[in-house]
């Protein structure tokens, strides 16, 4: 499965999306793009926030696994 | 060896002054006091050290901030004093009566001649001989810097896994795992368990951090515990431990006991949490937070489109505007009017021509009609012409000739009779 980016990385770039997008010295089909991007990484960024999986491992488990 | 040369200096100074002799080695108050000061003042015990006792005939100076009182203990007492600067920095009120840890240093005010001790730190002193142990390590590690600045490494924003440090029994771990998921669930949570008070409570969390930076296997640390007694968060205190902290490549938050406990591991540690609850809290973002600052982000980006694209269209209709774009006949108006004038110039100058001819033509042939021979006869002349020859000298002709008389209506046959020269 290719690796997503990380929450991190998406906000990062959501924010410069916006500011490209806010200076407005960009074609129709740039901005298009930039607006696809943008809205996918938001609603990534949305989903990952709401769905709270149970994601706590406790050391012993994680050495079982390596061993 | 300071001390010894002073001590010639006073000798010979007053010997140079007093040289009527009285005594050699006399000396004044002042210049005792002095002296002795001075031997306090270079010795490398006296400069610094750790004194327990009870305080008692405390007397501030609240003008001054000054605290003057004397430290006692079942046998001796001292005089001790603390300066203004020092005493600011006091996280507690000292009181007659209270027992406390000093550090300090001991040297001689001379105008009294008293000896006393002049502090620099002063703590209550619950657990004694802990507490001792305690200022001791911490003052060596803090001249060794491991409490710099400097060396406090940024948490991340957005840490993707954290490494809790603690009991895993116990509300803590709880406490921690319900917040931290609750707040921000993008984070994972490696719960590494070892015992936090007892013997083997030290050495267990410095092997679990060591551990965890060797297999790098978070990207924050949480190490602590709850609250308890001094003893219990002791091991909070060990020295290995402190050191692992300070030298671990990840992040460490530390989270030890109530917000009052400081241990050296809060010192160490890149950030000191008042309470676990608390390292949680700041361990990881708010995702409630998060949640609106995503939306306006996308809010943003929206409102930036819609510009965008009503500025572009807006363009287009500027230029839909235009007669040339909007109207596609427009040019084909432009060209036929303009095909239009110059028929209609070619043909007024056609006109023009021809008509500028016919008068010409009309104006030749008048001239033409006036030269008509014919016009001469009608007005009453006669041509005259013999054998077919027009005759224009009388002196062509003889009686007797037969000529011809042309008018303008016809021709007369004529027989000259006789001519007369003129």
């Amino acid at each position: 499965m290719e690796k997503q980016p990380s929450f991190e990385a998406s906000i990062a770039r959501l924010e410069e999306i916006a500011r490209i997008m806010e200076s407005g010295d960009i074609t129709l089909e740039e901005s298009i793009k930039l607006y696809e991007e943008g809205m996918r990484l938001a609603g990534f960024c949305g989903e990952q926030l709401k769905n709270a999986e149970e994601k706590i491992i406790t050391l012993s488990d994680l050495t079982g696994e390596e061993g | 060896m300071e001390c010894l040369a002073l001590w010639q200096n006073c000798l010979s100074l007053k010997t140079r002054r007093e040289s009527d002799g009285l005594s050699k080695y006399v000396l004044s108050v002042t210049q005792l006091n002095t002296y002795v000061k001075s031997i306090l003042d270079a010795d490398a015990v006296a400069a610094n050290v750790f004194v327990s006792g009870e305080i008692s005939n405390l007397s501030g100076h609240y003008a001054s901030g000054h605290l003057y009182f004397s430290l006692k203990d079942e046998e001796s007492i001292i005089k001790a004093v603390m300066f203004r600067a020092a005493a600011s920095r006091l996280k507690f009120k000292p009181e007659s009566g209270m027992k406390v840890l000093c550090r300090g240093r001991v040297s001689l005010f001379e105008r009294d001649g008293q000896y006393q001790l002049y502090i620099e730190d002063m703590q209550p002193q619950g657990v004694g001989a802990l507490s001792v142990a305690f200022e001791q390590l911490k003052e060596k590690l803090r001249k060794e810097g491991l409490f710099d600045e400097a060396y406090k490494k940024p948490l991340p924003l957005y840490p993707e896994t954290a490494a809790v440090i603690t009991s895993e029994s116990g509300a803590v771990v709880k406490d921690i795992c319900q917040i931290m998921t609750r707040r921000y669930p993008l984070c994972k949570l490696i719960i590494c368990p070892v015992q936090v008070q007892g013997e083997r409570a030290a050495e267990q969390m410095t092997e679990m951090l060591r551990k965890v930076n060797e297999k790098e296997l978070a990207d924050v640390i949480i190490i602590g515990r709850g609250g308890g007694s001094a003893e219990d968060l002791w091991a909070f205190n060990d020295e290995r431990l402190v050191r692992t902290i300070h030298a671990s490549k990840i992040p460490v938050i530390s989270a030890v006991g109530h917000e009052t406990d400081y241990t050296l591991c809060d010192f160490a540690a890149d950030l000191r949490a008042p309470t676990p609850s608390a390292a949680a809290e700041l361990c990881v973002p708010d995702g409630d937070a998060l949640a609106s600052q995503l939306l306006s982000l996308q809010r943003r980006i929206s409102v930036a489109f819609k510009q965008g694209l009503d500025e572009k269209s807006g363009r287009i209709k500027a230029l839909l505007a235009l007669r040339c774009l909007g109207d596609p006949g427009y040019y084909r108006e432009r060209r036929l009017e303009r095909l239009e004038l110059a028929v209609r110039e070619l043909r007024h100058g056609y006109e023009n021509i021809l008509n500028m001819n016919k008068a010409r033509y009309k104006n030749t042939l008048s001239v033409l009609e006036s030269l008509n021979p014919f016009g001469v006869l009608r007005r009453g002349y006669a041509a005259v012409s013999k054998n077919g020859e027009q005759i224009f000298s009388v002196s062509k002709l003889h009686a007797g000739d037969f000529v011809s008389l042309r008018l303008a209506d016809g021709v007369a046959e004529c027989n000259i009779t006789g001519t007369s020269k003129e």
